[in-house]
């Protein structure tokens, strides 16, 4: 990756600039605060059914929420790789044309049967969709929401331009996108349609070994 | 869902081209060799309308390396304008 500072990140000066150590701790954080959502209402569950057991319908929703809001975080996640309408045939081989001439063969026969590109970085190994990107570090996932503001745009555009920022200042992009959500890449991949998840796969296992696992 | 497997294809070639990425996929806007004055001027002129109407243009420096550039460089190959990116 080139060491130039992307131009967006002036859009967003009152943000620190991401680095390997804000990472770590926004993935605990994120960890945190799930744990924090969670907790109280198991607990709330509990102590209703101690208290009366005729209350456990209650306790029974109380769980539901539990439950359900990790899993609204992680399906969030997962929306950032999540393909938008396909435009004219035309425009759109052209600019997989030029995608394709971006990255490497490996990435480009995974282009071609993910719809999305992977590339290394010093940050980990990042999946790149039309809406966003996954930064895959170990066993642990960042999602960030980050577009280019043009819909005529054709599909490998969009996911061009994302990759030739990403390329041109790594740790900007990850300050100029927006972090959806944080945690196992498991969790993400369970949401992703099927035909993406190989290229989450090459990202773990390009990860596995070269960063720790936060 | 992108399931069809198209491949895509290489199309850079070897003169040197500033392309705008667009609703067409993208538009070659310049073409020029280092010899070539007229043709020098012509891509000059037209990055620095590109620069003005908002784009950013980016060089590849190789897989994986891309550096954002103020100045038409003309021993580039490939010189491609993209539009800002932003958070979602």
């Amino acid at each position: 990756m080139s060491t130039g500072v992307l131009p967006e990140t002036a859009a967003v000066y009152w943000r620190p600039r991401v680095d390997e150590r804000s990472l770590t701790r926004r993935g605990r954080v994120w960890t945190l605060t799930t744990v924090a959502h969670t907790i109280p209402f198991c607990i709330a569950a509990i102590v209703l059914f101690m208290l009366n057991p005729v209350s456990l319908p209650v306790g029974l929703i109380l769980l539901v929420h539990a439950w359900a809001i990790p899993e609204l975080y992680a399906q969030r996640g997962a929306n950032v790789l999540k393909p938008k309408r396909r435009g004219e045939a035309g425009p759109e081989q052209t600019a997989l044309g030029l995608l394709g001439d971006l990255v490497g063969h490996d990435a480009r026969e995974l282009l071609a049967r993910t719809g999305l590109v992977i590339e290394r970085g010093r940050l980990g190994t990042w999946v790149v969709g039309e809406a966003g990107a996954v930064l895959v570090r170990g066993r642990r996932a960042f999602c960030w929401c980050v577009r280019v503001d043009d819909l005529t745009l054709p599909s490998a555009d969009r996911i061009a331009h994302l990759l030739l920022a990403l390329r041109t200042d790594e740790a900007g992009f990850a300050t100029v996108a927006n972090l959806a959500f944080s945690g196992s890449v498991g969790r993400v991949r369970r949401r992703v349609a099927e035909p993406m998840r190989p290229a989450l796969d090459a990202a773990r296992r390009s990860t596995t070994g070269r960063t720790a696992a936060p | 869902m992108r399931t069809e497997c198209i491949q895509p294809e290489r199309t850079i070639s070897v003169m040197a081209r500033l392309i705008r990425m667009d609703d067409t996929g993208h538009t070659t806007l310049a073409e020029w060799t280092a010899a070539d004055e007229p043709a020098v001027e012509a891509a000059v002129t037209a990055f620095r309308e590109q620069l003005d109407a908002g784009f950013y243009a980016v060089v590849t420096e190789g897989e994986g390396r891309a550096r954002q550039v103020d100045e038409l460089p003309l021993d580039a190959e490939l010189v491609i304008l993209r539009r800002p990116i932003a958070g979602g």
